[in-house]
């Protein structure tokens, strides 16, 4: 068996190996569509970077099929008008504290689920990761008065209660969020050798100590995937930094983009540019962290 | 509690494999316990307080009179009226219901297939095969809010792509009879590249054994896929399904950012936010429709948390 096809291989191989015509039409038709589907998909994104760097009088005379007209202008005026860079800061002081805050208390909820067995521990992960399905909307009435009606001190949230202020809004992405680590970590943490926990506990290592010095440090490879997927996320969040924020001057970048567009209803271009700015971030996620961002979204969805 | 068992932990003797059992809670000392004890109740107690309370709440206020002015304590108890008063004097929320229908229908006959294709394609070994993947997926990083206003240079009624190469007038945009097929639109280019990678975390997981014993059976590719991959991927296709049915539900941001939701692009969640943020302050009406939304979605929770955690058991 395996001498044969060896000569095969040897002497016959240019006719082995040739794909029958059909098969070589079958895989040309394959990446024709492929490649057309794949230009599709890619074009809106490529025609706003583009549509940005024009001059918005050049493409009013002679249409957005045209060339010519390129400038930088249009991301001067973005940046100056809608007041980007504050807006950025306002995303950063959201999404770095409840990412990181998500991934903590994930992993303490991961941990315990997935190390002790007790009688509650499917039901506990359970309302974790049921809490990241249901519709945000479908909760706002309580939570709206809930925050309206919380006082804050002043150096907590300058508004006074939880409503406008970055606390109450990071408490209900960190709330949110939590449920999907905690379930993709605790799958991870299953995975783990007991036997590892079993010398730390003959060690005399405390649960604290097993948790700090073992569990954290082994868990790399999936908290940084999902620190990149939830940094993409909450940075994306639209629907409670909009109604939780009501002032502009708290909004995130990814809210602050609908106040934009009274401002440049007129002008496209400048709305590519502020939409180029605004994706920016997420671009360079995709393009640096792609592995992590796919293997945390991917994780969830599979075992392993 | 009472108790406080000292762990005695006799080290396994060379050779044999037998495991000292340190399996419950209530072998830990009274430390250990504290300290998993405020490990399980600072994240649960943050989970029950912004997520599960206001669940229930919405539930309880739906059946209730309370217009948001005063305390909780003066609304009257009301039953159902609510819910009829959706059903017959509330004008959009029928189109409401018919429109987040056609979002699912249209996510799940067009882009969940078309997820799907892509995958079982891609999942081959092909040249250049991640930079197919790549353009698919690139969507997927970018927010439905975003999304928005990237599709509206190509549909805005003056200076949109189409219009520019088309001559027509049409604003895909404002146009009830348009807008929300061009919602939809954006929304799919969105969503099958997401779909596309949970398939081909799915593919990956089919044990390459079983294809090999298919070609060697003489299977072709068609029947290979039918027959062996696809079966074997079912917890993955109900997780596509549950999350196709729960973004449909949520479908929120990308109607936002176009109109909030008016004007042929009203949708549940748009109507619940109307409803509260907005002028109007109703608050028992913006409940009943909050309870339908939670209806919908726990049934398919329900359904999700049985597949992801059965093998647990």
């Amino acid at each position: 068996m395996t001498a044969a096809t060896a000569t095969t291989v040897r002497t016959g191989s240019a006719s082995a190996r040739r794909p029958k015509p059909a098969a070589r039409t079958s895989r040309v038709v394959l990446y024709v569509f492929l490649t057309v589907l794949a230009v599709l998909w890619l074009f809106p994104v490529f025609f706003a970077v583009i549509s940005s760097f024009r001059d918005y009088s050049y493409t009013a005379e002679h249409g957005y099929v045209s060339f010519g007209g390129f400038t930088f202008q249009n991301y001067v005026q973005a940046w100056q008008q809608a007041d980007f860079g504050h807006k950025l800061l306002n995303s950063a002081y959201i999404t770095i504290p409840a990412v990181i805050l998500t991934l903590f208390l994930s992993c303490c909820i991961a941990f315990v689920v997935s190390r002790f067995a007790f009688k509650w521990n499917l039901a506990l992960l359970g309302l974790f990761t049921a809490a990241n399905l249901l519709p945000p909307q479908a909760l706002l009435i309580p939570v709206y008065r809930m925050f309206r009606a919380v006082h804050v001190p002043l150096w907590v949230s300058d508004s006074g209660t939880l409503l406008n202020s970055y606390v109450g809004l990071i408490a209900v992405n960190v709330a949110f969020q939590t449920g999907f680590c905690a379930f993709v970590l605790s799958n991870y943490m299953k995975t783990l050798p007991r036997e590892l926990y079993e010398s730390a506990v003959v060690d005399g290592a405390g649960v604290l100590r097993q948790f700090f010095q073992l569990t954290l440090p082994l868990c790399r490879p999936p908290l940084a995937a999902l620190a990149t997927l939830e940094v993409t996320w909450i940075y994306n969040e639209f629907f409670w930094a909009t109604v939780l924020l009501q002032s502009g001057d708290k909004y995130p970048i990814t809210s602050a983009l609908n106040n934009l567009r009274g401002q440049f209803f007129t002008d496209n271009n400048l709305v590519a540019a502020g939409s180029v700015i605004v994706a920016l971030p997420t671009l360079v996620v995709f393009f640096v962290l792609q592995k992590q961002f796919v293997a945390g979204l991917t994780l969830g969805a599979t075992k392993g | 509690m009472a108790t406080e068992t000292p762990t005695i932990v006799t080290p396994p003797a060379a050779g044999s494999r037998k495991r000292p059992r340190y399996r419950g809670i209530n072998q830990l000392s009274a430390v250990d316990r504290v300290v998993v004890g405020i490990m399980v109740a600072v994240p649960t107690a943050l989970v029950v307080l912004l997520v599960w309370f206001p669940a229930v709440g919405s539930v309880l206020l739906s059946f209730t009179n309370w217009n948001g002015i005063g305390d909780v304590s003066r609304a009257k108890w009301v039953g159902l009226k609510n819910y009829t008063d959706v059903v017959t004097i509330y004008p959009p929320f029928v189109p409401a219901v018919e429109h987040n229908l056609i979002w699912l229908l249209v996510m799940f006959a067009l882009a969940t297939p078309l997820g799907m294709l892509m995958a079982v394609l891609l999942d081959r070994e092909l040249k250049g095969g991640r930079i197919y993947q790549t353009a698919f997926y690139l969507p997927v990083v970018l927010s439905l809010a975003l999304v928005g206003f990237i599709w509206q240079l190509i549909y805005s009624k003056d200076q949109g792509l189409i219009n520019t190469v088309t001559g027509s007038q049409i604003d895909w945009y404002g146009d009830q009879s348009y807008n929300l097929w061009a919602a939809l639109v954006a929304a799919s280019w969105r969503h099958m590249g997401y779909i596309m990678l949970l398939y081909l975390a799915g593919l990956k997981g089919v044990d390459p054994s079983l294809r090999e014993a298919a070609k060697v059976d003489g299977a072709s590719e068609r029947a290979t896929f039918f027959r062996i991959v696809f079966p074997v991927m079912r917890p993955i296709n109900i997780i596509v399904l549950v999350v196709t049915v729960i973004e449909s539900l949520r479908a929120f941001d990308l109607v936002w950012v176009i109109n909030k939701g008016r004007n042929g692009l009203e949708l549940i969640a748009t109507l619940v936010t109307q409803n509260i943020v907005g002028e109007a302050s109703r608050i028992g009406f913006g409940s009943a429709l909050a309870t339908f939304m939670l209806l919908i979605s726990s049934v398919f929770i329900v359904i999700y948390l049985r597949i992801v955690m059965r093998e647990d058991q």
